[in-house]
């Protein structure tokens, strides 16, 4: 103990205080204990019907400038053409693993995928750097789960849904969320993500805003300046 | 710009500082409208919510529960974190932190750091330090950077550049942008900060950030904000270096479901701000390849060891107390001499001080209330602000100092005269006498003198009346006539 490191003495030292003041240690049984008696009397499952829970999505998706379309399963392609199309946007990123069938003629669209993942500065590989994406239109991907409550879809790094800077750096972001990925409230949204607490993720609620000046809300400072959702299914 | 940073030790008592606030009218405009605007949203998006007193008091037992096993959750982020590839750091104080931050970013290569907007890192002050070891900080919230390039100080926790209007905003960025013919529209002055910063987001290679929440169960951390540039920090750099305090742990991924309600809901009245990121640790495939994580006591367990006061650790830094209080809403955030300013501001900055400064920020507080009621987490501030009140009165008469306290030997005089019938009879008789040629012929006084000028600086006092209730009750008769 006679070489403990001025690191180890300051973590030594803070736990050593942290007990003082609670007059003793913590236990993995004391703090399991209370954490099963805290009280969680506020609402954690859906109380609407599921038309009520999809028609509270798009309005709150709306509500923060979000534009939404709601369609079934086989128009998505044509309706991503829209969309597209009606935004002036023509080279679109797509992270691996997104449906093939999602795509529609007409565009191009760049594939990424994370295997082949390269930085600023390194060369070689098929994946993209921040200044590449940044010369993109757009970024088109899926969804792990919808809060209708809020208004937000929630992205993770998986198929589909790709690294966080590549649905962060192009202006516009066309989202594909699926109808049975919707919940309403943050509690059932929770509960899904779970499984997968790990992964790298990211609760996007309408476009990139500030309200920094005279409490204004403006759409779009550094992330995508446009967002489109199209709720499928 | 380290000669205009808020530092409770050298700054003003706030009765002072405050009354020289009191003469900026624009500021003080600046500062009605958005705390209006901000509490106008955060009502609207509570009333939505038939849920939110059942969210406030899990909030509350979150944050408690949490703060009983501090220790066990700090282990318990502490090991997850670094299974995930993460490096903890700890830090006894903010020379520590610094120095650890220093350390860091100089190793990472960089003489340049992005950061996003965290009030721990203004609360130890450290871009001045950075700056001393020849590292450049880029603040990239707006408001921060507002604050930066106007060579500012923060005066809210949540939307630093509250007290600036678009006017002086544009001044600020047509200087130091070089934009001679912006326009002071919004769009157009978010506009010049996102091509402003754009550049530097895929250049610099090493981001500095705080957190939100660090997740014990997981290891990963939350950090929630608005514009975006929390994700190009977060995702960009090679390097990421986190500070937090040691109060930000949450024991389970789960407990986001109640957090993530309350905090945006209050802190700018949104049901969700656009961006919340979590991570855990390092993945390969996605964001940064170094990542630090700083844990910071700096006088935290001091707060922890007093149990009255203990729930100042609860806060979660919405603001939503500073934009409710009567006396911020007035004097602004700079009089409170401290980055925590506000309700949350008077009972935290004094204690992160152990005392010994900041003694002037418990009484800044007319004890209405209004902190208490829109605290997300129920955090009891007028309970709080009376503690630390006695805690001062006793810290000041401890010891000889006591024996020359005027205010101590005033209340031991009250108290003898309250003990005799005929003395207090005679002390109000004395009082009606003295009172006379102070009183305005409107019954009130304005001014007293000495001692006890103390209480008229701030308000009126009624004079005495002519017959007291025992006068009247003794003239009454038997009969009750």
């Amino acid at each position: 103990m006679a070489t403990e490191t001025v690191a180890n003495s300051a973590r030594t030292e803070i736990l050593r205080r942290i007990r003082a003041a609670k007059g003793g240690d913590s236990s993995a049984a004391s703090a399991e204990a209370g954490w099963a008696a805290i009280e969680r009397k506020y609402k954690r499952v859906s109380s609407r019907s599921r038309e009520d829970v999809l028609e509270l999505l798009e309005e709150r998706l709306r509500d923060y400038d979000a534009q939404v379309m709601r369609v079934r399963l086989d128009d998505i392609a044509t309706t991503v053409a829209r969309m597209m199309s009606e935004r002036g946007v023509q080279r679109v990123v797509v992270p691996a693993g997104l449906k093939m069938e999602w795509l529609p003629s007409g565009f191009e669209f760049v594939f990424y995928s994370e295997d082949a993942d390269r930085r600023n500065g390194d060369s070689g590989g098929d994946a993209l750097t921040a200044a590449e994406l940044d010369g993109m239109d757009g970024v088109m991907t899926g969804a792990t789960v919808a809060i209708a409550e809020t208004g937000t879809v929630v992205l993770q790094n998986t198929a589909g849904q790709g690294r966080r800077a590549v649905t962060l750096v192009p202006d516009y972001h066309l989202c594909v969320v699926q109808v049975k990925d919707v919940v309403e409230t943050v509690p059932e949204a929770m509960e899904r993500l779970k499984g997968s607490a790990t992964l790298a993720t990211t609760f996007v609620s309408g476009p990139s805003a500030t309200a920094d000046i005279e409490m204004t809300r403006i759409k779009g400072v550094h992330g995508p300046r446009f967002l489109d959702v199209i709720l499928a299914g | 710009m380290s000669g205009t940073a808020l530092d409770p030790k050298t700054a003003p008592l706030f009765p002072i500082a405050a009354k020289i606030a009191m003469g900026d009218a624009q500021m003080r405009k600046n500062v009605r409208h958005a705390t209006d605007v901000i509490q106008t949203k955060r009502a609207r998006v509570v009333a939505e919510m038939p849920d939110w007193q059942q969210l406030r008091e899990a909030g509350r037992q979150i944050r408690q529960h949490t703060m009983e096993n501090l220790d066990f959750y700090l282990e318990e982020f502490e090991r997850n974190c670094t299974r995930a590839g993460g490096v903890v750091h700890w830090a006894r104080d903010a020379e520590e932190a610094r120095r650890i931050v220093v350390e860091l970013a100089k190793a990472s290569g960089s003489d340049e750091v992005i950061k996003i907007k965290s009030m721990t890192t203004e609360e130890i002050q450290l871009n001045q330090a950075l700056e001393a070891a020849g590292v450049h900080a880029v603040e990239t919230d707006l408001a921060e950077l507002i604050i930066q390039l106007g060579e500012d100080r923060p005066s809210h926790i949540v939307v630093p550049a509250l007290h600036k209007n678009r006017q002086e905003i544009r001044e600020i960025f047509q200087r130091k942008m070089n934009l001679p013919e912006l326009g002071d529209r919004p769009d157009d002055l978010a506009d010049a900060a996102r091509m402003y910063l754009r550049e530097k987001f895929l250049r610099v290679k090493t981001g500095v950030s705080g957190a939100n929440f660090l997740i014990a169960e997981t290891g990963g951390v939350c950090i929630v904000e608005s514009e975006g540039n929390g994700r190009m920090c977060l995702t960009l750099p090679e390097t990421l270096i986190t500070l937090a305090g040691i109060d930000k742990v949450v024991p389970r991924y789960q407990d986001l479901e109640v957090l993530l309600q309350l905090l945006p809901r209050s802190a700018t009245g949104e049901r969700m701000n656009p961006y919340n990121s979590i991570w855990t640790g390092v993945d390969v495939k996605d964001g940064p390849r170094t990542f630090h994580v700083v844990l910071m006591d700096n006088a935290r367990t001091e707060i922890l060891a007093d149990e009255e006061s203990r729930q100042t650790l609860n806060c979660i830094r919405c603001a939503a107390c500073q934009n409710a209080c009567p006396v911020y809403r007035q004097t602004g955030g700079h009089a409170y001499g401290s980055v925590y300013a506000g309700p949350i501001g008077a009972i935290l900055t004094p204690q992160l001080q152990e005392m010994h400064y900041a003694q002037s920020l418990p009484y800044a507080s007319s004890l209405c209330g209004a902190c208490y009621e829109v605290c997300p987490v129920k955090i009891n501030i007028p309970e709080v602000l009376i503690h630390l009140r006695n805690k001062v009165v006793k810290q000041n008469t401890a010891g000889v100092a006591g024996l020359f306290d005027v205010e101590a030997t005033a209340m031991k005089a009250m108290a003898m005269i309250f003990r005799s019938e005929k003395r207090f009879r005679a002390a109000q008789r004395l009082g009606r006498i003295a009172e006379s040629p102070l009183t305005g012929k409107d019954g009130w006084i304005g001014w007293l003198p000495g001692m006890l000028g103390g209480w008229t600086q701030a308000r009126d006092l009624k004079e005495m009346p002519k017959e007291t209730f025992r006068d009247w009750w003794e003239k009454r008769g038997k009969n009750g006539n």
